[in-house]
């Protein structure tokens, strides 16, 4: 379940997903998380049965938000963007977007919003600047379809198309504490050439003080 | 599962109009058993025309309680592990002191001499049934339409008596078109000739009144597409009337057997008067002390106590980072969707009070 050791290249799966594992490797327990984006709230029901989290949810999708009280976490349905408003300032030890970031209107605002409510931001996106996005763009000339990126151009979910590189850049001027950032390659964790090489980055980030 | 409803005199209640009732009589029901550190109580509130018979078959009428779909072993308020507990409101027609009932200091009935209550009076006379039962803290509450006012009352006055709040398809205040549908129920009643001021115990009740104050009420439960599909245009070919109007007559009369027409008039009131935030800042400020865990259900095709009312709780309380989980379920039942969507409700109010009860269990 943990990100590797230098031996070992390959982190373990958490409820099947590479990110969920560093996730939770990155949250210490008794802590007090909210995830934006939960689905049926897998994550945020194995952190607190396996780290006494505190936990609570947004979810938009009315089945997943069902299935998420169901488990018993605290979820609610609603918008990211037009929630995160009402939340007071660091009422969370993390806010945790996982592969959304790609999906909302206002990326800068949501992450700017998560600071605010959170004392760190946990963020996993999909790198489209990985070798096959590039390849499918170069070679097809078309919106670039791949096995992380099976959509049709007309109907995805995906409005920003950005990279580990912007990422980092919007980082650098925003003056954002990166704390830790892991990239990976299907389950294996990748050192070099990250935004070339990864296809998901996970980054902890926190304001400077 | 036989029940039988219960009753319980106390001695006094101090009314918020500054009337004191002495004494008042509370009919209740419960269902399964009190644990042995009785920290496993749920009370579950009625709506405006609900009675204390919320579940099982009872004795006295072989009708089955108006939740009993969702309170029953194995249900969504599993009576196996837990205790439920359902009480006739303050102002009604079935066992506990309203309009109907003697008023000792004069040794007749009260009609419209009964005071003005209030969803708080409800509240308080339910702590006293509570407090009298050996319960010092409820694990939840719970409650559709008014019964859901009553939930957010109880969180509001005492949050440290309930660990968890359960309302659903309610609001924190009526809006003006809540207000008005219950005026138009009031103006069909105190219309009717035989409503006589009141004071027709005894007499001829003023039964067209109140059956057409039913009738606009049934319409409001509804919705447009569940009437459609409920009666469209289909006709009563031995009547010659359309289906909708046989089965509004009909819920109208069946009404009026059941139920009191001061009561009514007593009751919309108090609701029409809840003001959840009334003499305080905001919401988020009446819920401020609140460590109670909150599951907010609302309906889509709810116009009557519409989503965004809901809403607003739910944001009172992210405010200030209370523990509140919401889902607005997909239902074409309209407000009655709560009596009627078991199954969705079951599925989350069950891991709901499974989460209360390790949270209780853990201090």
């Amino acid at each position: 379940m943990t990100p590797a050791s230098n031996n070992d290249p390959f982190v373990r799966d958490l409820l099947g997903r590479g990110d969920y594992a560093i996730f939770s490797e990155i949250v210490a327990p008794q802590t007090c998380v909210l995830d934006l984006g939960c689905g049926d709230g897998e994550l945020l029901s194995w952190l607190a049965d396996n780290k006494d989290v505190d936990v609570r949810g947004v979810e938009m999708d009315g089945a997943k938000v069902q299935k998420a009280i169901a488990k018993g976490v605290s979820c609610y349905q609603g918008d990211i963007e037009e929630c995160l408003a009402d939340y007071p300032d660091q009422a969370f030890d993390y806010v945790i977007l996982s592969q959304t970031l790609q999906e909302v209107r206002q990326p800068l605002q949501v992450l700017n919003d998560m600071l605010r409510v959170g004392r760190r931001a946990l963020v996993a996106f999909p790198n489209f600047g990985h070798w096959r996005v590039r390849l499918a763009h170069l070679f097809t000339g078309r919106a670039p379809k791949t096995t992380r990126f099976p959509h049709d151009w007309f109907d995805s979910p995906n409005i920003h198309f950005f990279t580990i590189d912007d990422f980092e850049i919007l980082a650098a001027r925003e003056e954002w504490h990166i704390e830790k950032r892991v990239f990976l390659d299907g389950n294996r964790e990748v050192k070099m050439m990250p935004n070339l090489l990864a296809e998901t980055a996970v980054y902890l980030v926190r304001r400077h003080r | 599962m036989v029940v039988s409803t219960q009753s319980k005199r106390f001695a006094a209640l101090e009314l918020d109009c500054g009337v004191t009732l002495a004494p008042v009589d509370v009919a209740y029901q419960t269902y399964g058993t009190l644990n042995a550190d009785r920290s496993n109580a749920i009370l579950v509130m009625h709506a405006f025309s609900g009675d204390a018979h919320a579940a099982g078959i009872d004795e006295q009428t072989q009708q089955k309680g108006w939740w009993d779909s969702m309170i029953g072993p194995g249900r969504g308020f599993d009576t196996d592990q837990y205790f439920v507990i359902c009480s006739n409101v303050l102002g009604g027609c079935r066992g506990t002191t309203g309009p109907g009932s003697i008023n000792p200091a004069t040794g007749e009935i009260f009609a419209m001499t009964f005071p003005v209550i209030t969803i708080g009076d409800m509240v308080r006379l339910q702590a006293k049934l509570i407090e009298s039962l050996g319960i010092e803290k409820l694990l939840s509450v719970a409650g559709g339409s008014m019964g859901g006012m009553q939930v957010l009352e109880w969180a509001a006055r005492y949050p440290d008596r309930v660990a968890s709040a359960i309302p659903i398809a309610t609001t924190p205040r009526h809006s003006a078109q809540q207000i008005a549908f219950n005026e138009v129920g009031r103006q069909a009643i105190t219309a009717d000739p035989d409503w006589s001021d009141g004071n027709y115990y005894g007499g001829k009740l003023p039964g067209r009144g109140l059956a057409v104050a039913r009738m606009v009420g049934h319409i409001t439960y509804m919705s447009d597409e569940s009437m459609r599909q409920k009666f469209g245009r289909r006709q009563r070919e031995d009547q010659g009337i359309f289906e909708v109007e046989s089965y509004l007559r009909y819920r109208g009369s069946q009404f009026v057997d059941r139920f009191d027409a001061n009561s009514y008039l007593y009751i919309t009131k108090a609701m029409d008067l809840f003001d959840l935030a009334a003499g305080q800042q905001s919401l988020t400020a009446v819920l401020e002390r609140s460590k109670t865990k909150f599951l907010v259900i609302s309906f889509t095709s709810d116009w009557l106590y519409p989503s965004y009312q809901s809403q607003e709780v739910v944001s009172a309380l992210r405010r200030r980072n209370q523990d509140v989980a919401y889902i607005e379920l997909t239902s074409k039942y309209g407000h009655d969707a709560f009596l009627v969507e078991v199954e969705e409700q079951s599925e989350i109010v069950k891991g709901f009070l499974v989460r209360v009860t390790k949270g209780v269990n853990r201090r």
